[in-house]
């Protein structure tokens, strides 16, 4: 059914479709509106005999979420940036137990300075907690992302975060394709867990394992991910079939078959990036783009082929290593490792910062002429940098840096001293 | 070690289930208990808390009808009860991190409601440190929701499992590996540390109840009670240490008796934040004779004794029995 709708009320709405029994919430900007309006679809008997439970922080939001998953229901939580940090200790334990959660991630800059505003530090930081990591670019991706996020975790027992730029989606309202309950039913059955708590049939989860197994055990989880790229397309295929639109998958081309240049990149910067390759191609320039959707597991095969033929590779990445440069392009380098394709990394978008078109423009001509800065921080303000390292070379006591940044520009009334 | 087994009356005004009725032996004492923390598990000998588990869990089993799930802290219970490849719970029981076993707790509680699978209970247990310290942020959240959890803590007085430092729960003057008693220290300072129990009460829940391994039946019927009411109850259970503390295996029922009757550790239960019954101190001891038994109290003795602190620890104690009317 088309509706016109808030992206965080979509979600809540496909969450509800899906059928979880127990919702735990803590709220943290951008995810907020999310669990919001997931309490009154529970309140209105949308979700059966859902428990919505509220708790202290985001680390009781996942303990709960892992408690319930482990006594067999399907568990649901979602977070943000400091809050998806706070609950670092039971991401990991989350994947190390293999309890199929999926939680959303209303993807927002980490602190400090603290912004509440959009980028993808948080669910990078995260990349290798052993969760899958599936990146939408739309409203209409995220609820569809969503529903197959149930199923992939399950089939699989391995959680599952679904990942959502901040405001770019969550906060904008946009036309999406709502599901129907049976469309949903028919796509995703009644969880089934490889291993419950059942006072019947007692087994004990969470065992101390020391040298003699830890390796089998972690090495176990890897294959879960290896498992997962052949599984994911085989899901995208059967939602298609279902739902009647292409939706998931690893990774989606756009013109890229035939370009000498093509742009990487992961979330709603797709669609910017989509606009930029067809005005570059009308100027004759051969560029297309390729959209990660499934960061974890990183689909090396599908990437390799997809960018064998470039001659050029450009990431375009919304976190970044201090003092290294990209994340995301390391992965990028690994799956086309044994090649010599020159790979540049544009950073962009932090803290919220738009990523403009005319920015993007500018970027990929110097990439394609070979002149790019690698890495390349997209409309950086270099007066502001080049006047706070001189007030840092000058004294000892220059001052808090975000402070002396923002009389700087002219944010906050006065000069630095 | 030079101690004998008497049969019948351990010699400490306890009576031995053979002088009861069947009806109010120990669940302990029964063949057909489920022994859900059964043998050949690690735990030191002597050890407090897997004599304090043991009573509580069997207690819990027979209570929910054997439908239990059991969530465990990360600590010497869970360390030395599932090393790998062995498991020495017979119950459902699941370990995921040091601080978030109330919240785990929760979500199970929380799943079998929406089961509609109310006959199946939920109990969760920790040692001192993951439950006042690391885990006390999701046990309040836990107490304020009013879940439908009994949470049961193993207090021994500091983080034992990583070999000896100082928690909240950590009384004045205890030497451990991070409160030494070099250089003239004299270990864990005074006015600190937490009263969790008290905590637990303002939370205004069900139940709250303080227990000691020296008195198994009275731990086995405050579970019970426990266990026949619904919300948030938390049992908080005196259990020696014999690493920790420095102390004689043997001496661990003695030692919690001791801590009990100088009137250190009060035991009493509270139900929705008032205090409804105290156990009495019968032969009120000073509280040398606790202090003295245990090395990490040395320093209080020895080259000559702490009179101070001594009288400090004294005054510990005289406070507790009057705020909890202690005494006849």
């Amino acid at each position: 059914m088309l509706k016109q709708m808030e992206g965080s009320h979509a979600v809540a709405e496909a969450i509800a479709l899906c059928r979880p029994e127990v919702i735990c919430a803590y709220p943290i900007t951008p995810q907020t509106h999310i669990v919001e309006r997931l309490s009154e679809l529970v309140q209105e008997g949308e979700i059966g005999n859902c428990q919505y439970i509220n708790v202290e922080s985001e680390f009781a939001a996942l303990s709960v979420a892992i408690g319930a998953s482990a006594a067999g229901a399907r568990a649901y939580t979602a977070t943000s940036s400091q809050g998806l940090l706070f609950m670092t200790e039971a991401v990991y334990n989350a994947a190390g137990l293999g309890l199929p959660i999926v939680m959303t991630i209303g993807n927002r800059a980490i602190g400090a300075p603290i912004n509440i505003w959009n980028d993808h530090s948080d669910s990078m930081a995260m990349r290798d907690a052993g969760w899958i990591q599936l990146y939408a670019e739309t409203n209409q991706d995220a609820i569809d992302l969503h529903i197959q996020a149930f199923r992939l975790a399950e089939q699989l027992s391995v959680p599952v975060m679904v990942c959502e730029d901040g405001f770019i989606l969550t906060h904008a309202y946009e036309r999406v394709d709502m599901p129907d309950r049976n469309q949903v039913q028919a796509y995703l059955p009644p969880f089934e867990p490889v291993q419950i708590l059942d006072p019947e049939d007692p087994v004990t989860i969470g065992a101390m394992v020391g040298p003699e197994a830890f390796a089998e055990v972690r090495y176990l989880s890897h294959h879960k991910h290896l498992q997962a790229v052949e599984v994911i397309p085989e899901l995208a295929a059967e939602f298609a079939k279902i739902f009647g639109r292409d939706s998931g998958g690893l990774i989606q081309p756009y013109r890229s078959e035939d370009a000498e240049t093509v742009v990487v990149a992961l979330g709603s910067v797709v669609g910017t990036i989509r606009d930029v390759v067809d005005e570059l191609r009308e100027d004759g320039v051969s560029i297309g783009a390729v959209k990660v959707i499934s960061f974890r597991p990183f689909p090396m095969l599908a990437l390799r082929g997809a960018l064998a033929n470039a001659k050029r590779v450009i990431v375009v990445e919304k976190a970044f290593a201090d003092g290294l440069g990209g994340i995301a392009v390391g992965s990028v380098r690994m799956a086309l490792r044994g090649l010599t394709t020159p790979i540049y990394t544009i950073i962009a978008g932090l803290g919220g910062r738009p990523i403009t078109k005319a920015a993007l423009l500018d970027a990929f001509g110097a990439a394609v002429r070979d002149e790019i800065d690698d890495p390349l921080f997209l409309d950086l303000n270099w007066n502001v940098i080049d006047t706070e390292l001189a007030r840092a070379k000058e004294k000892r006591r220059s001052g808090p840096i975000a402070e002396n940044v923002l009389r700087d520009l002219g944010l906050v009334g006065g000069k630095p001293v | 070690m030079a101690q004998k087994i008497k049969f019948y009356q351990t010699g400490t005004l306890t009576v031995g289930n053979r002088l009861l009725d069947a009806e109010n032996r120990s669940v302990q004492s029964t063949v057909d208990r489920s022994n859900s923390l059964t043998s050949g598990h690690r735990a030191c000998q002597g050890c407090g808390e897997a004599l304090g588990a043991r009573y509580v869990v069997d207690t819990a089993m027979r209570e929910a009808d054997k439908k239990l799930l059991a969530v465990n802290a990360t600590g010497c219970l869970e360390v030395f009860s599932t090393p790998y490849p062995e498991s020495s719970w017979q119950v459902a029981w699941m370990h995921s991190l040091f601080g978030n076993a109330p919240a785990v707790a929760t979500g199970v509680a929380a799943a079998l409601r929406a089961k509609g699978r109310s006959e199946v209970r939920v109990l969760a247990q920790g040692g001192d440190g993951g439950t006042v310290d690391i885990g006390f942020g999701c046990l309040s959240g836990m107490f304020e929701r009013n879940d439908d959890v009994l949470y049961v803590c193993y207090d021994n007085e500091a983080y034992m499992n990583t070999g000896v430092q100082r928690s909240g729960s950590t009384p004045a003057t205890a030497r451990t590996a991070t409160t030494p008693t070099k250089g003239g220290s004299k270990g864990n300072v005074f006015g600190q540390g937490k009263n969790a129990p008290q905590i637990a009460m303002a939370h205004d829940i069900p139940y709250v109840a303080t227990a000691s391994v020296a008195d198994l039946h009275d731990l086995e019927n405050k579970v019970t009670k426990a266990m026949g009411m619904h919300g948030a109850r938390y049992i908080h259970v005196n259990v020696p240490c014999p690493l920790g503390w420095g102390s004689q295996p043997c001496e661990t029922v003695r030692l919690a008796r001791l801590a009990s009757e100088t009137g250190l550790f009060p035991l009493f239960e509270a139900e929705d934040g008032i205090v409804t019954s105290v156990t009495k101190i019968r032969r009120r001891m000073p509280v040398e004779d606790y202090l003295r038994p245990q090395r990490r109290f040395a320093h209080l003795f020895k080259p000559k004794p702490d009179v101070e602190a001594l009288a400090a620890i004294q005054a510990i104690a005289d406070r507790n029995i009057r705020k909890y009317g202690l005494l006849d």
